[in-house]
């Protein structure tokens, strides 16, 4: 572990931040901010770049891995009566796409997204607990490769993504592949959930001096309702996840009918977290398009409070929504209408949002770049996704096409064009930002349109199949059912998207060394990130800077009353030899507190050690719960013991209340 | 930054709704409940509840000595407000016997111990953190932020008592409506 307050060794206390690049106070920050050296360094890291680096590249591995397997799939459905992969090993194979899509790639995704991006846009130095984001990272990364060693050892869950019961309870799946399955959920979701307290308090009380609420960027904005909604969306389906291994390795009945269970019970739990999780997908997708379509409309975003309330209102309504994936149970007739009113309602702050960025892009001057393009793609497809949304809110009609390839269709346009799109534009929007470098425009148009071409062949077929009668999750079926030659088209499809997504690979792994130098600001964008260097220096800005508007870059410098040149710019007076940063207060962002943050440390992922070998001796003996809390308790433990010498150093810069 | 505790309060506090809900799912689609045994005996229960009511006091005080930054009676309160907590976690003991089922009983043993078991984990875990915290301040180097922990701890033991209050009723109450 590297010694206490080696970061700032060099840096004398005197020296207080304000100056710009070049300066021994500057040089002072950077030593202070910047990760250890060496390999235990690295497994120290709590730089919130440093993370949210690696945690992007390892959802964007399992994004790969997934999409390989639903690859395996199309191939294995091009032709009727195929012997690619057997009925067990197709069975893991969509159980293990679905669930590493949704819990491995795309919430997670967008969490590291934000975790490296909040803190620049809001013009701030670290993010909130930035020991908890590191240990949230791990945790994340152990519960990931826990699914694929199983996957690997042939023992993959193959029960679906949700794992309805009876078939996924102790009766029907013996053997352990439910109860890796249930405690993947576990570790994801408690990393989600930590990323979401980490995000609220970012966001809630480190933003820049004048960054009032009015003021913040939409796409902090988008993470800030999605955090909410991982607050009270992922505990229902840890509590499902948590009760089902209880059933199935403990004895519970909770999902048994035998002895007063009830097989819908997992249903509502799974679903009140499930369609929610919807919208913590699409929502970040939403705040992606809002910081892309201004800067390249050359405009500030219209109807920006609508914008807000919309993200708001939608939040809301997604819980409201759970029962509309189980319109095949037996419920009152009643409850039904209900979620059919709620699922169409939430239409309409969706709508208002893009009626919102309609009118920035109209109003604007476009400058067609790859990341406009991708936004440009996600409303053509996510309006087809919606359009069969609205269908299967009907009840009658939601029963025709229940678990047929309809279905599928329906939830790739909706979460692809939602939030996979708006990805990708991201990815090309910030990479700059990130690498220093450019990426190719050439190779990002040919992604662009394969990517967009070959999905819409891959998927638009589906709808036909299911309206054919093709059912969702069989592994193979037999010639002459009308059903040939569209999956034969959709694994043509498929093609395409593996294409464009090696380009996309290639791309991005050439511009880091070959790509153009981007420069602070290459697309000439008002949010803050771009108000400092790419890649950022340690310190993300060597003077907390002071917001007078929305798009602080595109804010003409008022001058001083006197003619002057204009105050208020930066602020500066924190400490350069230690982790001090200003916290401002929740409305209006006025200088609140300074606040000291944690330097790095080896035992968050000492923690998320000890945890993961809880959570999967659970599986094991429900004695692992006893024993394997010690060590959680000795490590968290040691991560909250203060050290002297960081105390002395805190201790010097105290002031009391 | 109180942001971290109002955080985990709200995820608690969405586990104990939603374990709630549950419960009362559970008592909807069954003939009589609770199922195949006697409602649990109030007595542990209800003296357990006014030692968590009454351990409101020594938090407060703690608290308060935590905002005055007065080392040694915040030292002092903590110490008591940890021997509330050890007298609570034995009495919960004689509570889970009171339950009169298991939780591979039925479905009903299953919620019950769910609940019970849920609260008995947030009560271990804050009592730890308070036993960790008061040694803090006894032996370990001294800062203005350890008042602000002990706040906080005293912040997430009132949401352990009060989050109680509702699982309280459901388990001893319910079982006794008809």
């Amino acid at each position: 572990m590297p010694p206490p307050g080696l970061a700032h060794a060099h840096a004398p206390p005197h020296l207080k931040d304000g100056p710009g690049p070049g300066s021994p106070e500057a040089a002072a920050l950077d030593a202070t901010w910047r990760d250890p050296p060496g390999l235990l360094g690295w497994l120290a890291a709590v730089n919130h770049k440093a993370i949210a680096r690696r945690f992007i590249v390892t959802t964007f591995c399992f994004f790969v891995a997934g999409g390989l397997l639903a690859f395996v799939m199309r191939l294995q459905l091009a032709r009727p009566g195929a012997r690619l992969v057997g009925p067990d090993l197709y069975n893991q194979l969509f159980t293990m796409h679905g669930s590493t899509m949704m819990f491995l790639f795309a919430v997670p995704v967008m969490q590291a997204v934000a975790v490296y991006l909040l803190p620049l846009m809001l013009g701030t130095r670290s993010v909130a607990f930035p020991r908890l984001n590191a240990f949230a990272y791990w945790i994340f990364l152990f519960g990931g490769l826990m699914l694929y060693a199983v996957f690997a050892l042939g023992a993959a869950p193959d029960v679906g993504w949700f794992s309805y019961v009876p078939l996924a309870g102790p009766d029907y799946s013996p053997g352990k592949r439910t109860d890796f399955w249930a405690q993947m959920i576990t570790f994801t979701e408690l990393s989600a959930l930590l990323e979401a307290i980490v995000v609220i308090t970012t966001v809630f009380k480190l933003r820049a001096p004048g960054m009032a609420l009015n003021r913040i960027p939409l796409f902090a904005w988008a993470m800030l309702v999605t955090a909410f909604m991982v607050l009270f969306a992922m505990p229902a389906v840890m509590l499902a996840s948590t009760t089902l291994i209880t059933d199935r390795l403990v004895g519970t009945h909770f999902y048994n009918p035998a002895e007063g269970g009830d097989a819908v019970l997992w249903q509502h739990l799974f679903w009140f977290f499930g369609h929610p999780e919807v919208y913590l997908i699409f929502l970040p997708g939403l705040g992606f398009l809002s910081a892309i379509i201004p800067t390249f409309a050359r405009r500030p975003i219209f109807g920006y409070t609508a914008m807000v309330l919309a993200l708001i209102a939608t939040a809301f309504l997604a819980f409201g929504l759970w029962v509309h994936h189980m319109f095949a149970v037996n419920l009152p007739e009643l409850g039904k209408s209900f979620f059919t009113a709620a699922s169409m309602l939430i239409a309409i702050p969706s709508a208002v949002q893009i009626f919102c960025w309609i009118a920035t892009l109209c109003s604007g001057r476009l400058d067609f770049k790859t990341p406009l393009l991708f936004a440009l793609g996600f409303f053509f497809i996510l309006v087809l996704g919606g359009l069969t949304g609205i269908m299967l809110a009907s009840v009658p009609l939601d029963l025709q096409v229940h678990d047929s390839y309809f279905v599928v269709a329906h939830l790739h346009y909706v979460l692809i064009g939602g939030a996979v799109f708006p990805l990708f534009g991201a990815f090309y929007y910030w990479y700059p930002k990130i690498t220093g470098r450019l990426m190719s425009e050439r190779l990002g148009r040919w992604n662009f349109w394969l990517f967009f071409v070959g999905f819409n062949v891959t998927f638009f077929p589906m709808h036909l199949l299911g309206l054919r009668g093709m059912p969702r999750r069989v592994y193979t079926y037999q010639a002459g059912l009308g059903w040939d030659t569209l999956n034969l088209v959709a694994t043509l499809g498929s093609w395409i998207i593996a294409l464009s997504a090696l380009l996309f690979v290639v791309n991005a792994l050439r511009s880091l060394r070959r790509g153009a130098p981007a420069g602070p600001n290459p697309w000439g964008a008002g949010t803050l990130e771009w108000a400092t260097e790419s890649p950022p220096p340690p310190c993300n800005f060597h003077a907390i800077p002071v917001v007078h508007g929305r798009d602080p870059l595109w804010e003409p410098p008022r001058a001083a009353a006197d003619g002057g040149p204009p105050p208020f710019t930066h602020v500066g007076g924190l400490a350069a030899h230690t982790r001090e940063l200003l916290a401002t207060t929740v409305l209006d962002a006025r200088p609140d507190l300074r606040v000291n943050f944690p330097d790095p440390t080896i035992w968050p992922l000492v923690s998320a050690l000890a945890v993961t070998v809880l959570f999967i001796g659970s599986i094991f003996t429900p004695w692992a719960v006893v024993w394997g809390s010690i060590p959680i308790a000795i490590a968290l433990t040691a991560w909250f013991w203060p050290r002297r010498a960081e105390t002395a150093v805190h201790l010097r810069l105290e002031q009391g209340p | 930054m109180w942001w971290g505790t109002f955080g985990l309060i709200a995820i608690e506090g969405t586990i104990f709704a939603i374990a709630i809900g549950a419960y009362l799912y559970l008592r909807s689609q069954a003939d009589s409940w609770p199922l195949g045994a006697p409602p649990p005996d109030l007595l542990w229960g209800s003296a357990n509840t006014l030692i968590l009511l009454a351990s409101i006091w020594p938090n407060q005080k703690a608290k308060r000595a935590a905002e005055a930054r007065d080392l040694v009676r915040t030292r002092g309160w903590l110490l008591v407000c940890l021997l509330f907590a050890l007298a609570f976690l034995v009495l919960r003991g004689f509570e889970f016997v009171a339950l009169h089922t298991r939780w591979d009983h039925n479905a009903y043993g299953s919620v019950v111990w769910t609940l019970l078991g849920l609260h008995t984990v947030h009560l271990l875990t804050d009592t730890y953190d308070t036993a960790v915290l008061d040694v803090l301040l006894f032996t370990g180097p001294m800062e203005g932020q350890r008042f602000v922990d002990v706040s906080e701890n005293a912040l997430y033991w009132y949401f352990v008592v009060f989050s109680w209050l509702p699982i309280y009723a459901v388990i001893y109450g319910v079982p006794r409506l008809h």
